[in-house]
């Protein structure tokens, strides 16, 4: 019972992650009509939003201690953080300690500015153009974006902390009334939380905003949309920067679950096309629910029960669940009819 | 008609299998090796003698591959100023400048840590830039891979950084040779350590990254720790590059489990890490007892990745910058003044790779892998870091201490991750070559 | 009009069978004269030349026929162990395999149609890909990759770890260590294996012209263009999309089988989906729906991974050596970012230049030259001024 609840919590988690990353692949797809195989890069470079705020908030300047040495016998040069001097060492400590959840902030504004970019430059002239020059386009982006991203931060993982109050794990048990071995990180019930206040965030935007209503209408109907003399353009725009923030937003808030590192874009991108094409091509409501399925269904699989009665199931669980709902369910799990099946 | 046919394209069958076998010995450069009329592959002309260094340039793995390159460069300024670094510790003192009146050049390869990639930038640089020898890389598919195709093609493979027992065991080839330590002797290191510091009697979990090295890494932890009661509570694989572990650590908390054994190494080994203590694993109390965490196999470089998470978790490594003897404090000053941060133990064993194949040369007088390799066996050093090391002629490994590591508590830099706790002497570690398995076979010249 | 694309044809083949043939000459100069590139060419040409013969004619892309380029090198690799180091029965039974499972994958993947297909072949290949890794390890020696050994003498030993190769021993072939592949005596590695593999890639181009020109192709391409037409006119597309993908999936176990038979190792890595992805890019950069483009991608693409991976600083240094020295050093900084550990950010950035500027891939490309030079001889003559679109 404890396992299994505990399973279910890591499902949710997981599948919030999936279903935020997905979320932006497919309102892409849905409304813009492009296959982006940069989103991957996207959530990564947004990852890296929060180790270049943890740097930009440590930027220190050397001082010589005679009294120390360094490893190769020199006197230690101490590094002296430009905040401590700024604001005092107390304010310093806390904002670096609250540096992750800030870096939201910082993704945001910085990933809408990537976003808009990457899609005035490059994306908007592929809307007409076949899937496959697509896919090859963003794949190259994601490569080049890659690649400097680890030309500047190197190959290797970088750990991100949690603020120390959320750093610890919860006693869910006592909250539920099971035993004391149902403890779950903080920082994970957090991070649930905030992938389901995005989420949510963005279906209000889209249902009860004007701007919201045309994009739906777009994803119905994009020809007559754009024959009702409404700037499309520009709100594909928007769109685009919008999924930039959510997968840049998703990525930051991860770094303390996974310290992030310049490969893990392509890491996701795989798993984030089998979610949106298990939810439906186009459809927010699809992506979200196939992310939580999927995140729930690989959390089972890795119980030993099952491998021991499947054995190898949790390596492929997420493909075998795919396969089965494409032959069930033509176009996923609340797909539409036409899109993308040219 | 179609009967005699039929015999005559058998005949050319046997005929052609024939050949092949009389091949099969001198396999396919020996047209070209021997054409050069010095009887090995690649033999250097001219004054100069080009090494080829096969490192992950992309990849999970590429900053320990740029520090293995690093060492690579580093090693070759010494190998042809016939001295500085570890060639001034190094207890034999043959090399004075370039090997046999040879300038040494390098060529470099990118394997990706793929097998593929790697055989393919191996062979580029033997047949397209005339490499006398192979070494580098930085995981065992990779390594075994790459000295199989060293055997075929005949040229020596110096193995970088490769941890599992089949490289020098199930399959060794009598080309290839491993500085760094492997699975058997971290657990027969290990073992002990544990039992001094946790106490007999616990129950252990144990997560293992799904492939040969897990499997083999698993294997010797539970041998090893097995004398002092240790009982295996359960032993779940976990895919490679799994990302999040989370699923694979909740049941840990409900299990009884008094122990956790990641058997993971890299990026695996970083996240699994970082999950396990953030789902509180390290505050808990089972069966009376601390809850505690122990990785195998360490790296500093991916440790770092880790952060704050490696404190006061055990596991062993090859060597560590911190280490206070002669050899280390040279190598550490002469790469540390270089490149400004200390080496990684991927560093150290390639450096010490290049100049150990470098003095074999010079001692045998040739480049020629049948008589480097026999230089190589049964050779007795000291001065390069690891203490009095011998490379065993029976399966080409080297037989050195091993270092039992913990996560340093305070560290007093970025790079001073680990602490060294022990240093078990080479006696404890040491297995019969028959243990492993796997034939060398014939050196093959090429 | 007939006549002339016949005779076209013929042009086109014997011209490419005359430059794959002198590839070791042609390469020198920029050198990747050495068996091992020139080999890789070849198989990935043939690799790329059948996932076209799916993706350019029909327009369905396939995201896993990595999965039976591993599915022919295990094969091969068997064959190897159990039976012969000669390659023919090697390659035989591979490409039959590659086919069955092809055959497997295609029936359940052509029910659905666009990236719905796409993610099914995606998601067939990387199951394989998994379980070879860990599960199937008996079968495929997970990440150590299965080689071929020496001659078991000890019934116990695993046949991972030792061969039996019945066929051999039956001749009484002596064998010294582990012995090398061949065809009837010929070695499969360095320049003759690559003979060996110019002259597959020189049929299987062959079978793909004829192919094309057929009446098959023509059903293909209309199902490209029209499915739903073809459908509504009471066409059954589905058995001809099979016969497509079995097709293009032993062209793909022939390459697979050829990577084990020159260099005998068969890796889980193999079928993962970059690998998949890779002969994808090799298509589209070469020209999707061309005979020649998807070799020329393939070439490139190797190349690049081999040598431009291998320019390091010391050689960029020399290179820029003409410079003043801090000119030199900055160029050697901006030129490591493309090359050696950089090759990545070149690979990227052809692609997007590629894809943006010449949407046809290089054939495209080439026909812009050509086209070029046709107006300036003032040479209008009908069919040639007319560029064909590259899809």
């Amino acid at each position: 019972m404890d396992a299994i609840f505990l399973q279910v919590l890591n499902g949710l988690d997981k599948g919030g992650a999936y279903a935020l990353i997905a979320l932006g692949l497919t309102l892409v797809f849905g409304t813009l009509g492009v296959v982006n195989f940069a989103h991957g890069a996207l959530f990564m470079l947004g990852a890296f939003c929060a180790v270049a705020l943890e740097r930009m908030l440590s930027v220190s300047y050397e001082r010589i201690n005679p009294d120390k040495q360094d490893f190769l016998g020199n006197p230690l040069k101490e590094q002296i953080s430009y905040l401590v001097d700024w604001l005092g060492a107390d304010t310093a400590a806390f904002l670096q300690d609250y540096s992750v959840p800030l870096s939201i902030l910082f993704a945001a504004i910085f990933m809408a500015i990537v976003g808009i970019v990457m899609e005035r430059g490059l994306i908007k002239h592929f809307y007409k153009r076949p899937h496959a020059d697509q896919i090859l386009v963003t794949f190259g982006l994601a490569i080049v974006v890659q690649e400097l991203v680890r030309h500047y931060f190197g190959a290797n993982p970088i750990p991100q902390a949690a603020p120390d109050i959320v750093s610890g794990a919860a006693n869910v048990g006592a909250w539920v009334g099971l035993g004391d071995n149902v403890i779950y990180p903080w920082w994970r019930l957090v991070y649930f939380l905030f992938s389901a206040a995005i989420i949510f965030g963005v279906f209000a935007f889209l249902q009860f905003t004007t701007f919201g209503m045309v994009v739906r209408a777009g994803m119905q109907d994009r020809e007559t949309v754009g024959l009702l003399g409404i700037n499309i353009e520009q709100k594909f725009t928007v769109v685009f920067g919008l999924a930039a923030v959510v997968a840049g937003v998703a990525g930051a808030m991860y770094t303390p679950v996974l310290p992030p590192d310049y490969h893990m874009g392509m890491d996701f991108l795989v798993l984030s096309f089998v979610v949106v094409v298990v939810g439906g091509m186009g459809s927010l409501g699809g992506a979200v629910l196939a992310g939580f399925l999927l995140g729930i269904l690989q959390s089972f699989a890795s119980m030993q029960a099952v491998q021991e009665l499947i054995p190898g199931i949790s390596q492929i669980i997420i493909y075998l669940v795919a396969v089965i709902v494409l032959l069930t369910l033509p176009r996923g799990l609340m797909g539409r009819k036409g899109v993308m099946e040219d | 008609m179609s009967e005699r046919k039929d015999i005559t394209r058998r005949r050319v069958i046997k005929s052609g299998a024939a050949a092949a076998a009389a091949a099969g010995a001198t396999p396919y450069f020996y047209t070209r090796a021997f054409a050069d009329g010095h009887g090995y592959m690649n033999a250097p002309k001219g004054d100069s003698v080009t090494f080829g260094f096969n490192v992950p340039q992309t990849g999970a793995y590429a900053d320990e591959g740029a520090d293995e390159l690093r060492a690579y460069e580093m090693a070759v300024e010494h190998i042809n100023a016939g001295g500085g670094g570890m060639l001034d510790t190094f207890s034999s003192k043959e090399l004075k400048g370039g090997v046999n009146g040879k300038t040494v050049k390098f060529v470099t390869g990118d394997t990706q840590t793929k097998s593929d990639a790697a055989r393919a930038s191996a062979k580029r640089m033997i047949e397209n830039d005339g490499a006398i020898m192979i070494t580098g890389g930085s995981s065992s598919g990779v390594a075994i891979a790459v000295q199989g195709l060293c055997q075929e093609a005949g040229v020596i493979f110096m193995a970088g950084l490769t941890h599992s027992n089949d490289t020098t065991g199930k399959d060794k080839r009598a080309n290839g040779f491993r500085h760094f330590f492997n699975t058997e002797m971290t657990g027969a290191a290990l073992g002990p350590v544990l039992n001094n510091n946790y106490g007999k009697d616990r129950k252990v979990y144990h997560l293992t990254a799904d492939y040969t090295w897990g499997y083999s890494q698993e294997g010797s932890m539970i041998k090893y720790t097995q004398p002092y009661g240790w009982e295996t509570v359960a032993a779940v694989k976990t895919p490679v590059g799994a990302g999040d572990f989370s699923q694979f650590i909740t049941p840990v908390l409900s299990s009884g489990a008094d122990t956790l054994i990641l058997n993971h190494y890299g990026k695996d080994m970083v996240n699994s890490l970082t999950q396990a203590v953030q789902f509180g694993l390290r505050d808990k109390q089972v069966n009376g007892k601390d809850f505690t965490i122990v990785v195998p196999l360490y790296s500093r470089l991916m440790a770092q990745g880790a952060g704050e998470n490696v404190k006061g978790i055990f596991g062993s490594t090859n060597w560590h910058w911190s280490l206070q003897d002669d050899g280390s404090k040279a190598f550490v000053k002469a790469f540390g003044t270089k490149y400004g941060f200390p080496p990684s133990q991927a560093a150290h064993t390639t450096y010490c790779q290049a100049l150990l194949y470098a003095d074999a040369c010079q001692r045998a007088g040739t480049f020629k892998p049948s008589e480097v390799g026999a230089a190589l066996e049964g050779f007795k050093f000291d001065g390069l870091g690891n203490g009095p090391t011998e490379y065993r002629a029976d399966d080409h490994q080297c037989f050195k201490d091993v270092l039992v590591v913990k996560g340093k508590e305070n560290p007093s830099s970025k790079f001073d991750v680990l602490e060294v706790v022990e240093v078990t002497p080479r006696a404890k570690v040491e297995y019969a070559a028959s243990l492993l398995g796997g034939e060398l076979g014939p050196y093959n010249n090429g | 009009m007939e006549k002339n694309t016949a005779l076209k044809d013929t042009i086109l083949f014997v011209g490419f069978a005359a430059v794959v043939l002198c590839l070791p000459i042609i390469l020198e100069p920029i050198g990747a004269n050495y068996p091992d590139l020139l080999q890789k060419i070849a198989i990935f040409g043939i690799f790329a030349i059948g996932f076209n013969i799916l993706f350019g004619l029909t327009g369905y892309l396939s995201f896993g026929h990595a999965a039976f380029i591993g599915v022919g090198s295990y094969m091969t690799l068997w064959s190897f162990k159990l039976l012969t180091m000669n390659v023919v029965p090697a390659i035989i039974f591979s490409v039959m395999l590659a086919g069955v499972f092809a055959y497997l994958i295609g029936y359940v993947s052509l029910r659905r149609s666009g990236i719905y297909f796409s993610i099914l072949t995606l998601a067939f290949a990387q199951m394989c890909y998994s379980l070879a890794y860990s599960v199937l390890t008996p079968i495929t020696n997970g990440e150590t990759g299965l080689q071929t050994r020496a001659i078991r003498t000890n019934p116990e030993t695993s046949l991972l770890d030792a061969d039996l190769r019945v066929i051999d021993q039956a001749f009484g072939v002596q064998e010294v260590g582990v012995p090398t592949t061949n065809f009837f005596g010929m070695a499969m590695s360095g320049y003759t294996g690559f003979y060996f593999c110019a002259v597959l890639l020189i049929i299987c181009f062959f079978i793909a012209q004829r192919l094309t020109r057929s009446n098959f192709g023509m059903m293909l391409k209309a199902i490209k263009s029209n499915q739903n037409r073809l459908n509504y006119t009471g066409i059954h597309t589905r058995p001809y999309l099979i016969a497509a993908f079995v097709i293009s999936g032993m062209y793909a176990g022939l390459a697979g089988s050829l990577m084990a038979a020159t260099d005998p190792i068969a890796g889980a890595e193999r079928m993962q989906w970059t690998a998949s992805g890779e002969v994808v890019l090799m298509t589209i950069l070469g020209g999707v729906g061309t005979l020649v483009g998807p070799v020329l991608g393939a070439g490139l693409i190797k190349y690049a991974e081999q040598k431009v991976s291998s320019w390091n600083e010391g050689i960029l240094e020399n290179f820029f050596s003409f410079l003043p020295e801090t000119l030199q050093h900055l160029m050697t900084n901006i030129g490591s970012l493309f090359v050696g550990e950089g090759w990545h950010t070149t690979l990227g950035l052809m692609f997007m230049i590629i894809v943006i500027f010449l949407p046809g891939g290089i054939m495209e490309g080439i026909q812009r030259i050509a086209n070029i030079f046709k107006r300036k001889s003032g040479d209008n003559s009908k069919g040639a001024s007319a560029p064909q679109p590259a899809e």
